[in-house]
């Protein structure tokens, strides 16, 4: 036991509490970048000119199709975006939007057609229907799908200290193992690195919950 | 490209595809077990395969690879006196696996509590006997309804193996970052290029069984 604290010094602590904090600031500006540029990309896709719907498609399916780490490495190696924390903030944007457009346009399509009917009627441009009408609506009925992204994009952070030497959290956990030398000491850093994740992903996924059964229970009420 | 760096692609992306093979295959295995303790009355049951779930699906992959790989052999030289553990890609066999099941479980049972109650009734009112209702009726509905997420699933495994850069497995990506070292992107692009063809393969391969299953819809 005394081994065990003997990890949680001062310095340790901080030096993980600023993992973290790399973790959540890389992760929570991809995520809302990741909705602006899946909004745009959702709505391009329903647009009238084949091209641009091909050209999304293309983006779309070119980004859920190949590894995370590989664009993370293409960004960080070849493009030489710099400082690293915009690199990375830049990679996860691109292939999250990817994902995020797929799940907003589930929500656009899950908006009734009188809706839009509705914002044409009272004379709206295609972009004031999206921003005042549509969007609004699906934002709402996508929380859940968001929330699951929101928690994929956390766990994939630790990809950054492979890709570009990121001292996200897990990365610096790891730097901390090699101080160590007891089999308990590294495996309470482990142990720890597991906790501060499942910490996260539990409360997001209880807001996902929580939200799936107030739609669910407001899908009842207006059928009844 | 050199005949040795196709080689190397070759052999890389036979290791990705042998990583996401296995992994399926017993992560379906797995999966289906713990999809049915999730489902049982059993209180412990239950609590075991909660937990199994959420830890798998609530950390990040290369940390279970880390632990599997580097952790294992810690604990053998605390308690033998010597490390002892398994090797990269038996680690990586056993991390995808393990991690998957947990997605593949979730998959499961949402498949198996989506086919409406009354379909078991039916069968029974048509006469049938419970294994011909479970054969005729219901597993071909669960089936149906599980290929799109499994799909999914399949190409997210295909994608994400490559975390087994961490054990130093010479998978596409590491291959493609060896080769890309100097500078040369167009070697990342050829293995995104590889990603793309074997996920379309499996995804048009999973859409006509998707098609074929309709039919019980």
């Amino acid at each position: 036991m005394d081994q065990i604290l003997e990890i949680f010094t001062k310095a340790n602590v901080r030096f993980i509490m600023l993992g973290l904090a790399n973790t959540m600031m890389i992760a929570s500006v991809s995520i809302l970048l990741s909705v602006v540029v899946g909004s745009v990309l959702a709505s391009l896709r329903n647009s009238k000119s084949k091209f641009v719907r091909g050209l999304v498609i293309t983006y779309i399916e070119i980004f859920r199709n190949t590894p995370n780490l590989l664009w993370l490495m293409i960004i960080y190696l070849v493009v030489r975006i710099r400082p690293t924390p915009l690199c990375a903030i830049v990679a996860f944007t691109l292939f999250t939007s990817a994902a995020m457009a797929e799940i907003i346009r589930g929500g656009i399509n899950s908006v009734s057609k009188g809706q839009w009917e509705a914002a044409r009627s009272q004379g709206m441009r295609a972009s004031q229907m999206y921003i005042y009408i549509i969007l609004p609506q699906a934002l709402r009925n996508m929380i859940p799908a968001l929330l699951s992204q929101a928690i994929t994009v956390i766990k994939d952070t630790a990809f950054l200290r492979m890709a570009m030497a990121y001292p996200e959290l897990l990365g610096r956990i790891i730097v901390l193992t090699s101080k160590y030398t007891a089999v308990v000491q590294i495996f309470a850093l482990y142990g720890l690195a597991m906790l501060i994740y499942f910490v996260i992903c539990f409360i997001l996924s209880q807001l996902v919950r929580h939200f799936q059964k107030k739609l669910q229970a407001e899908a009842q009420s207006q059928a009844r | 490209m050199t005949q040795a760096q196709i080689k190397a692609y070759v052999s890389g992306a036979g290791i990705t595809l042998s990583l996401t093979f296995v992994a399926i295959l017993f992560g379906m295995v797995l999966g289906l077990l713990l999809a049915f303790g999730r489902m049982s009355k059993s209180k412990t049951l239950q609590g075991i395969t909660w937990t199994y779930i959420w830890v798998f699906r609530g950390t990040p992959m290369m940390l279970q690879l880390m632990i599997i790989y580097f952790g294992i052999p810690l604990i053998s030289s605390a308690l033998f006196g010597r490390p002892m553990g398994p090797e990269r890609m038996t680690s990586a066999y056993v991390g995808l696996t393990l991690n998957t099941a947990a997605y593949l479980a979730e998959i499961f049972r949402a498949g198996i509590l989506s086919i409406d109650k009354g379909q078991l009734e039916a069968g029974k009112a048509l006469g049938m006997t419970n294994g011909q209702t479970m054969r005729k009726i219901i597993i071909p509905q669960t089936i149906r309804r599980i290929i799109p997420p499994f799909s999914n699933e399949f190409v997210m495994l295909l994608k994400d193996s490559s975390v087994v850069y961490i054990l130093g497995i010479g998978d596409l990506t590491r291959t493609s970052r060896q080769f890309a070292a100097q500078g040369e992107v167009k070697f990342y692009f050829i293995a995104g290029a590889i990603y793309l063809v074997l996920t379309t393969i499996f995804t048009v391969l999973f859409d006509r069984l998707e098609k074929k299953y309709a039919k019980y819809e």
